[in-house]
């Protein structure tokens, strides 16, 4: 029999179900490996300032941000039906980034431990007010990928300025560390200060499930369903910029994520955009979990950034998606 | 349920693509929307659809001005299938099909006894029923076409708008569709076809609306409407409207120099 594409799928329930379930093994691995050797059992004061202190915001942060790069690729692949498209489009992870190296450059980050993740949200939230007001409420898809990259292109220049004029050999240094994208070492304060607005850009980009489904038919046939494409551009733009300027802010930039998952698992979803959105968020948060125990595992042979691993698995990922679909447009 | 457009206009850029129409559809008739290339028809079916809002005049859904239908209200009242047959990701026949319950669903409700069975009866009367499972992309042009007209269907629509729904399906399928579109406006339904296809909408259109330019050029029954002289002032063919068979047809003769 021929290979049927909808075959591999599962009913919507089992998928979530499975992903649910692989996402919270992947949070118990994530609470119970590190260098210390303690185990998830452990108890006393010893317990208490691993778990709390350290593994914990590490795997609630890897959670949050998995989830958010994993359910912001979807809906923006959804949105332009395209499946190449991935967070960092929206412009907001560079602009996250410009803020965050603004605040170590100024040195405000010395002063306070917060300006990092504060520079880096305001960052994010110019950027997207920057998309936004470029691309305009009515413009399609292209429109909306144009703006983006000028705002990277404007971002990336940026921070290369920042790095050029750092007098401080150790601010370079943080700066480039910064970018690279990390788990380790982030306290809650900092998940605090990011967590509502990854919650709140999640809630909206959860909304456009409807939308990305009728959107298959193209615009007109969606807006003959009843779909308002405004609202649903609206909700795809800030969605993302809110939930992934926020992560950004306090990890850094991971890459490829937002690509990757929402790619492995559109078969398992029949292909549905808008079932999509959940599973990738599952998908994303076991995803960077899973990724995050890896690095600690190989720690005292390697010290791995997770922005560095992920784009070492991306990119090659990515090179194999351009010849795939190169090979479906071959004539 | 009745549509009804008066004083329509529209610019799209520079150029006026309307200008002045006078529109009505019935309930319970087949409505054809005809005319060379560029006379309007689709931007018409547009703004009928609420997709387009026109530069001049009023588009009305049941006696209801149109702008004053909510969204969701209105996508359950009228379908509309666009011209494009654009289907993006390998979803299947009956995934794309079940779109058409979309406006019927309340937000996170999953498929009711009556989604089921109205994507059943529009996969079974376009002919699909046995490709249900199969990816779209991997179809041909015409099954795809049909999925896409069930799709429409399933929406289970007062007023249908379909634009060049015959288009790219073989002869069999194409009456196997009029049949159907026949059924559903004698069921007292509204169904408004914009097509090129003229002996289709000398056949089972109860309703001619022939455009040139943005304007009307007549409308009515098809005999009125598909006079030699108006096909030839607007088409610039010679071109005769008869019956062979008892069945109405147009031969298209040549073309006027």
């Amino acid at each position: 029999m021929r290979d049927i594409p909808g075959r591999l799928g599962l009913e919507p329930g089992h998928l979530l179900a499975a992903l649910a379930v692989t996402a919270a093994l992947a949070f118990i691995m994530s609470l119970s490996v590190g260098p210390s050797g303690l185990g998830i059992d452990a108890t006393g004061e010893a317990r208490t300032l691993i778990f709390h202190e350290i593994r914990l915001p590490r795997a609630v942060l890897g959670a949050l941000a998995g989830g958010t790069l994993g359910l912001s690729g979807a809906a923006l692949q959804g949105y332009l039906r395209n499946p190449l498209a991935e967070p960092s489009l929206v412009g907001v992870s560079g602009g996250a980034a410009l803020g965050a190296v603004l605040a170590i450059h100024l040195g405000l980050s010395q002063l306070w431990a917060l300006a990092l993740p504060i520079g880096g949200l305001a960052g994010a939230a110019v950027a997207m007010l920057a998309v936004v007001a470029l691309a305009g409420a009515h413009g399609g898809p292209v429109t909306l990928i144009l703006a983006g990259l000028a705002v990277s292109s404007i971002t990336t220049a940026l921070i290369s300025l920042a790095l050029n004029l750092s007098q401080n050999p150790f601010a370079s240094v943080e700066m480039v560390l910064w970018m690279m994208g990390s788990l380790a070492d982030r306290s809650l304060a900092q998940l605090w200060i990011s967590a509502p607005f990854i919650l709140l850009g999640g809630a909206l980009l959860l909304t456009v499930a409807r939308a990305l489904d009728a959107l298959t038919l193209g615009e007109d046939a969606a807006s003959s369903l009843g779909i308002d494409l405004r609202r649903t551009r609206f909700a795809v733009v800030a969605g993302t910029a809110l939930s992934v300027g926020a992560a950004t802010a306090v990890t850094g930039i991971i890459g490829f994520v937002g690509l990757i998952v929402p790619h492995m698992l559109r078969p398992l979803a029949k292909y549905r955009p808008g079932l999509l959105l959940p599973a990738s968020l599952l998908g994303g948060a076991a995803m960077l979990l899973v990724a995050d125990v890896a690095l600690r595992i190989v720690q005292p042979w390697v010290e791995l950034r997770i922005g560095v691993l992920t784009a070492l698995i991306g990119a090659p990922f990515f090179v194999w998606l351009v010849l795939r679909t190169r090979a479906e447009l071959a004539p | 349920m009745r549509i009804e457009a008066h004083g329509l206009s529209m610019r799209l850029g520079r150029r006026e693509v309307l200008r002045g129409l006078e529109f009505v559809a019935q309930a319970g008739e087949m409505t054809a929307v005809i005319g060379p290339n560029g006379a309007g028809k689709t931007t018409l079916l547009k703004v009928l659809a609420g997709l387009l809002v026109p530069s001049a005049g009023i588009v009305s859904l049941g006696g209801l001005p149109l702008t004053d239908w909510l969204p969701r209200a209105r996508a359950r009242a009228l379908a509309y299938l666009p011209q494009e047959r654009v289907t993006h990701w390998a979803l299947s026949a009956r995934a794309v099909v079940a779109l058409g319950r979309l406006p019927h669903q309340p937000m996170g409700a999953g498929e009711s006894p009556a989604d089921t069975h109205a994507i059943d009866a529009a996969l079974a009367a376009m002919d699909i029923g046995h490709l249900a499972q199969r990816p779209v992309p991997e179809m041909s042009g015409g099954e795809r076409a049909r999925v896409l007209v069930a799709r429409a269907l399933a929406q289970e629509p007062a007023a249908l708008l379909a634009d060049e729904p015959a288009a790219g399906l073989d002869p069999a399928h194409q009456l196997a569709l009029f049949h159907h579109l026949t059924a559903l406006a004698s069921a007292g339904r509204t169904v408004v076809v914009a097509l090129h296809d003229l002996s289709l909408a000398a056949r089972f259109c109860h309703r001619i609306v022939l455009l040139q330019a943005g304007r009307n050029v007549a409308a009515g029954a098809a005999a009125e409407v598909l006079q030699s002289e108006h096909l030839a002032a607007v088409y610039g063919i010679a071109a005769q409207y008869t019956r062979i068979e008892g069945i109405p047809v147009v031969l298209v003769a040549d073309v006027l120099p």
